[in-house]
């Protein structure tokens, strides 16, 4: 099998899709061109993550990378969302596959960017190296 | 499990499988060995030459055994391009659809300092013959353009673009894999100097095919060694794949008018039920293309996923999106079509055979639509489009 059990449950079964009404902050990274948008919404009290939402358009593994990452920052304070990496997605899916491993680097940069427009919209203070440019290394333009 | 990958490959034919068994247990003989055993080797493998050249209209003198579509396009561009190198010719056109047996092969070509043209294809996947005759040179080795198309099933206007060859002289190679034992071929009526072909395709077995050359069209060796298809391809001859091959050609051209009706009828149930859906098209020609090929797009959503919950509802079907592709661009046929990127992820490949049945292409259908709208809901590419944010590409 290409996949993992883990990586085809996530993807049957997504968890956390949909998106949310106001959200306090909201991600996306990708492009259609490349075959693979995540779009990631927020919803912060008092440091927390309270809620997440995705929407994604790619492959099996995208969509199971997706909803992976949601689960791992849920309920999570910030500090710690914005210590996830794109490795940890991945192993918590039991693995992907070597030309997969964009899918979970796509989640990784989508959360961050869902911090970062947080930040952005409340004012608040951050250090910018933590937020690099979208790299789009897994996209051939 | 309802199996709609017959371009990928066909399922063995019961008869093949029964022609090839004594060739494995009972007459195990080298075709090249003067004993009993092999001497019967050897008219078996001459039968299946004859059975070959007739499915053509060729001479058996003009077939030679392969290990398949890919290793026949590889020989006979290999062999045409140093040929022509001889005389000074370093120009080859084809077509932007071609299989990447045949691509790869001109790349690597283009490296030793051919000048390659690929003929674009119009937004039906048809190569036009004027084009070809506008891009002809003194210099061209080779014109190979293929007979019908794997992904999208566009059938190209082969006997036309074979007469402007030979009013030029120029070797004619076609990569018929995907039209042999599913449409009528006759190289002398088609014009073709050289076609390849593969059995698995049309219900032979995986890992043999042939090459045809018209005698009089020089062929160089592939694989060097010993003696065998006349010093052309060496290597034991695969016997029991051979007769396999024979076998499942005479059997599916015995039986096309008869499949072709039927699979022309399920095809276009096919197309017409997939095509309700929002936002599809269709890819390829709707008339010029092989009677088992449904080629769809669907926008907002990526192939892959599309691939895997048809597999979940017991539908074996393939797509062009790159993450099926195992590399990071969509279906290069697809783009030559002029789809965009974003659409070429979307599409799906059916591709019938004489087993399926009308209860199959309902339930396809259902199954397709219920899975295409799960994997729109959670797309942000959809909503974008269903929000005005974004302009459907797809009416």
């Amino acid at each position: 099998m290409l996949y993992s059990e883990k990586v085809m449950d996530h993807f049957r079964n997504p968890r956390n899709v949909g998106e949310i009404e106001n959200a306090d902050g909201v991600g996306e990274v990708g492009n259609a061109k490349c075959g693979d948008i995540m779009k990631i919404y927020l919803k912060i009290e008092n440091d927390i993550i309270t809620d997440v939402k995705f929407n994604t358009f790619g492959c099996g593994s995208a969509i199971a990378s997706s909803s992976m990452a949601t689960e791992m920052i849920k309920g999570k304070p910030i500090s710690e969302a914005l210590e996830l990496t794109n490795k940890a997605v991945a192993e918590a899916l039991d693995g992907l596959p070597a030309h997969k491993l964009h899918c979970s680097v796509l989640a990784e940069e989508a959360i961050k960017a869902a911090i970062k427009d947080y930040y952005d919209r409340n004012g608040i203070e951050y250090d910018h190296s933590l937020f690099p440019e979208e790299s789009c290394a897994h996209c051939h333009e | 499990m309802i199996y709609v990958d017959n371009a990928a490959t066909t399922k063995t034919s019961e008869a093949a499988i029964k022609a090839m068994l004594p060739y494995m247990s009972e007459i195990y003989g080298n075709p090249s060995s003067l004993h009993e055993m092999g001497q019967v080797a050897a008219e078996a493998l001459f039968s299946a030459r004859k059975t070959v050249a007739n499915a053509l209209g060729a001479k058996p003198n003009e077939i030679y055994f392969t290990s398949g579509g890919s290793e026949s396009d590889n020989q006979a561009i290999i062999s045409c391009a140093e040929l022509g190198e001889k005389k000074g010719k370093k120009h080859i056109i084809s077509s932007a659809i071609e299989h990447h047996a045949v691509l790869h092969t001109l790349d690597k070509l283009s490296k030793r300092g051919f000048k390659i043209t690929l003929l674009p294809a119009n937004a039906d996947g048809i190569v036009k013959p004027s084009d070809l005759e506008k891009s002809i040179t003194d210099d061209t080795a080779l014109v190979t353009v293929m007979y019908a198309n794997n992904e999208i099933g566009t059938v190209q206007p082969i006997a036309e673009l074979g007469a402007i060859c030979k009013k030029h002289k120029i070797p004619f190679h076609t990569d018929a894999v995907q039209a042999v034992g599913h449409l009528p071929i006759n190289v002398v009526n088609d014009n073709i100097d050289m076609l390849s072909l593969s059995a698995h395709k049309f219900g032979g077995p995986k890992g043999v095919g042939a090459l045809y050359v018209r005698n009089g069209v020089a062929l160089s060796p592939f694989i060097n060694g010993g003696a065998q298809e006349r010093g052309k391809r060496a290597g034991t001859e695969n016997l029991p794949a051979i007769v396999g091959m024979a076998t499942a050609l005479t059997e599916s051209i015995s039986t096309m008018d008869k499949t072709s009706k039927k699979l022309i009828k399920l095809r276009n149930e096919l197309i017409q039920g997939l095509l309700a859906i929002p936002h599809s098209v269709l890819n390829g020609d709707a008339k010029n293309r092989l009677p088992g090929n449904v080629n769809i797009c669907f926008e907002g959503i990526e192939g892959e996923g599309l691939l895997l919950l048809l597999s979940d509802a017991g539908i074996c079907a393939s797509s062009g999106s790159a993450c099926t592709s195992g590399s990071l661009d969509p279906s290069h046929v697809l783009l030559a079509i002029g789809r965009p990127h974003e659409i070429a992820h979307g599409s799906l490949r059916l591709t019938l055979a004489a087993d399926n049945t009308e209860s199959d292409v309902k339930y396809i259908i259902k199954s397709t639509a219920d899975v295409v709208a799960k994997l729109r809901a959670m797309s942000p590419v959809w909503k974008d489009l269903q929000e005005g944010k974004r302009n459907y590409v797809i009416q």
